[in-house]
This record gives C-alpha cells, structure tokens and sequence, in this order.
C-alpha cells in the first residue's frame, strides 16, 4: 500500500522533471538562432498585435476599477487616522509593487496565455506544425519564437499601462468623488515613490512573470495530447499552472526586493 | 546517379515496448508511383515520418539519394527536407493564411525569389490541381477535396524529388477521390516526382502504382507490381486485397471458445 503510493508519487515527480525537461529544449530550440530580422520582425508584429494589444481593453478596465477600489478602500481607512493625503502613494505604491504586475499577469495567462496554448495545439492536432517540419520549417523558430517575445515584450508594457490606468482611476474616486487635495494626491506620491525601489522592483516583476506565463502557455501548448480533450485540458493548465507560479514567484520576488 | 531514390535496409522501430516494425527493408524507384497498403493500425504513417526523419528508427538505414537519412544533423536533415514533400491526410493547411499565402509559404521561406515570380508559380500550382479560382479563399471555406488538392499545390511548390501521399483517398467522395487518383498519377509524369502512397483503399491504389508493397504483422509481406500481387500465393495478401473479413487476419478478437461460454452460461 504505501509502496504503492510511494511508486505513484515516484513516477508523478519524474513526469513533472521530464515536462520540465521537455520544456526547457523547447524554449532553447526556439530562442538559440541566427537572428533572421528579414523573415522575423513582421511575425513579430504580429504576435504583439494579437498577444499584447488584444489584451489592452481588459488591462485597461480592470486597471482602472482596481484603482477606484483602492481609492475607496484606502480612504475609508486613512479617513480615520486624518491621513487622506496619503492616498496617492497608498494607490501608486500597491499597483506598482504589487498589484500591477500581479494582476497584469493573471489577467494575461487568462486572455492570451490560454489563446496561445489553443492555438499551439490546435495546429498540432492538424497536424501543422508536423507539415511546417516537412517543409523544412522549424516550428519552434517559425512559431514558438515570435510568440514567446511577444509576451515577454508586451506584458511588462500592459503593466505599466495597468498601474497608470489604476493611479488615474484612484485620482477619479479619492480626488473628484470624495474629496482629498488633488495636489496632494500627485505630490505625496511623488515623495514617496523611489523610482529604483518602486518602479523598477515593479517592472523587474511583471518582466518575470512574462516570461513565466508566455513559456507555460507555449509549452502547454506545443506538449499538448493532440486530441479535443486534450487541448482543453492543456488550457486549463496554462491558466492554474501560471496562475499559481505567478502567485509563488512573486512571494520570492517581494522576499528578496522588499523583505529585508 | 541510381535507379532507388529511396532505400529502407533491416528498419526496427518500436514504440514503447510494441514492436511496429521488425527488420524491414524496401526500396522506391525514382520517377515511380510506389505504394505501401496494409490494415489499418500498422503504422502506415509512421514509416512515412521515419523517412521524413521526424522519428528515428532504432535500427536501420534510411537512404534517400544515399543519404541515412536517422544519422543527419539538424541542418542536412532540413536540407534533405527541402527535397522531399508529404501530404497529410488533413491536408495541414495552415488556418491562418489564404490558399495562395499557403502554397507561397514554402517558396517564400526556401527561396529569395521577388513576389512577381512567387505570383506565377503559386498560380502555376494552383492551376494545376485546379484551385486558381480559389486563391483567395481562407482553407476553412474549402471542402475536404479541395483542402487536400490545395495542399497538394503546397507540396509541390518547390518542385521536390520524392512526394509522400497520406491515405489521400480516406474521407473522400468518388468524384473527388477519382481528382486525386489522375492528380497523383499525371503530377509524377509531368514532374518527374517519385510518390510514395501509403493508403489501404486496394483499387485506386492498385490503379495508378507501378510497384506495391503490403505490409503486416510488423514486416513486407507480399510485393510486386499490381499484377504479380494479384497472383499472389500469401493469403493473407489475398484477404487484403479481395476485403474478405475472415481468414488469416482473424474477424474474431481473440477470445475462449463460444460453445464452453455458453455451455458455462447454462449451468
């Protein structure tokens, strides 16, 4: 009984490595190239357009009402301790250290981290990518590599655009609702906010969890069991897999940036 | 330069711990339609793959123009690649393109031709398997014929030496079925090409191939051109090519015998 559970857990870990495994020479098959600028750039493109500004309107919305929540929320409390002017750094400070970034990438692993690991293998159980291969076209650098710079370009990019969304939305709630000081609101934040500590830290984050979440979605993708319940299932994952990542990485990223 | 282009010597394959094929050799002659035929499940479409060098054999050569095509490096294989085509059985169009862009994306990757010159051989191709009408159409507006001609198209736009054919008759109705059977045909002659069909549809196969191979339990079994196949002594080639459900591949699945079952069920 034990042994067997022991067994269980024993092969349940080497699939884990081997996915791993399998993971890693996916993503260095597709990045280690000559660059080919001519036949890469405008397949880049194209992957930003869809990868990165699809994904505008979703940042853009949730920026801003997470913003206005902040505001609402933080004001009730600062209202008690006299504080309201401290709400501007209050806002900036929880969206750009922790919010921005974090949000960003769970709202991206759900919009575009799940759409590239349909599509990925979508056209593998159409057999598309075996067909690119026969054709002597390298799928991971024809299409893994342009995606997976997409994402890590556009989603620190979706971030900054996130917190500044939220800022402004915490100005329309705290400022042109209830009332604090908008000079106050810019700045107290502008004393507060270190732009090494805050900014940079925040930046540094969501670069992290670009490339986290890009990679699980591809490689989800491209390992998926070519068949309709498989491809859903790999979509599921991408989403919990890189959802739960972002959510420990950032642990360890707040840890060492902010910890001591 | 050799009458074989493509040489399969002693190939052992195995997936897991199934053997899918123990020790088998076979040649295709250039500028000749070929044809491998077998029941369903034998790994039809994995010998194509090992000689697209998409799996590796674990025992064997694979030469095509003398080349063992398992022990390339990744830059020779994909060279060796640029000279040979396959049609999948779903065609593989690429959903995201036009049919033109599909049948140009080979040319437009391999070749730094101007886009003049891509426009006439896309339509060359096109026309050929009849689809210039439908170069502007996105492959999910095409039926499944029409997918597999203009894949078809796409395959042969760079003019390769060796087209390997997918059951390129499965799914397909007779009209459609009857296109692609003279397509394969005359594409050989007019090009040159030298086609592998792997397909167990036995009379179009048997129409337009000048050499076939049938393959079971793991091996050739029987070969020769259609004729001498006919004559053949194997009866289990006999049963595969007359369709007749019993014989040496048994219509029962392995199971105790049915009297003993039903005599238990009495008592």
């Amino acid at each position: 009984m034990i042994v067997d559970k022991l067994q269980q857990l024993g092969q349940k870990s080497i699939a884990k490595i081997q996915g791993m495994g399998r993971a890693t020479i996916m993503l260095f098959g597709a990045l280690v190239a000559w660059p080919t600028p001519r036949k890469s750039f405008p397949l880049l493109l194209k992957q930003l357009y869809v990868v990165g500004v699809l994904s505008l309107l979703i940042i853009l919305v949730s920026g801003l009402f997470i913003g206005m929540v902040l505001a609402l929320q933080g004001y009730t409390v600062l209202s008690k301790f006299g504080a309201e002017q401290m709400l501007g750094p209050l806002v900036a400070l929880s969206l750009l250290r922790e919010l921005g970034p974090v949000v960003t990438a769970l709202l991206f692993a759900g919009r575009a981290g799940s759409a590239l690991t349909a599509e990925i293998g979508l056209m593998k159980a159409t057999e598309q990518l075996s067909g690119m291969e026969m054709m002597a076209v390298d799928p991971l650098r024809r299409i893994i590599a342009p995606r997976f710079w997409a994402g890590v370009i556009s989603m620190p990019l979706l971030a900054m655009i996130f917190t500044a969304v939220g800022i402004l939305g915490g100005h329309l709630v705290g400022v042109d609702w209830l009332g604090v000081d908008g000079g106050g609101y810019w700045s107290a934040m502008q004393a507060n906010v270190d732009f090494q500590q805050d900014i940079m830290n925040g930046v540094i984050k969501s670069a992290v969890f670009a490339l986290i979440v890009t990679w699980i979605a591809l490689h989800k993708g491209f390992d998926a069991v070519p068949t309709s319940e498989g491809i859903s299932q790999a979509t599921t994952q991408t989403v919990v897999t890189s959802s739960l990542a972002v959510l420990g990485f950032d642990f360890i990223l707040t840890a060492v940036m902010f910890g001591g | 330069m050799s009458d074989i282009l493509v040489d399969i010597q002693h190939l052992t394959f195995k997936r897991g711990d199934r053997v899918i094929y123990d020790d088998m050799s076979m040649q295709f002659q250039r500028g000749k339609v070929t044809a491998i035929m077998g029941p369903s499940g034998i790994g039809k479409t994995t010998l194509l793959r090992l000689i697209g060098g998409q799996l590796k054999p674990e025992q064997g050569k694979i030469l095509i123009n003398g080349q063992d095509i398992p022990q390339l490096n990744r830059k020779d294989l994909y060279k060796a690649r640029q000279k040979m085509s396959m049609l999948f059985q779903s065609g593989a169009m690429f959903s995201d393109m036009s049919v033109y862009d599909n049948v140009a994306f080979p040319i437009r990757e391999h070749t730094r031709l101007p886009e003049e010159i891509i426009r006439l051989m896309v339509l060359m191709k096109l026309e050929a398997v009849g689809l210039r009408g439908a170069r502007d159409l996105m492959p999910a507006e095409l039926s499944g014929g029409m997918a597999r001609r203009a894949a078809l198209a796409r395959a042969i736009a760079l003019d390769p030496q060796l087209i390997m054919y997918d059951e390129p008759f499965a799914g397909q109705d007779p009209i459609s079925m009857g296109v692609i059977v003279r397509l394969i045909r005359s594409l050989n002659n007019a090009l040159g090409l030298t086609s592998v069909v792997v397909s167990h549809d036995v009379n179009e196969v048997m129409s337009i191939a000048d050499y076939v191979y049938v393959v079971a339990e793991q091996k050739v079994i029987g070969h020769g051109t259609p004729e001498e196949l006919r004559a053949h002594p194997s009866a289990l080639v006999q049963q595969f090519l007359q369709g007749e459900s019993d014989g040496p591949v048994p219509f029962h699945f392995k199971a105790a015998s049915y009297s003993a079952e039903l005599m238990e069920l009495a008592k």
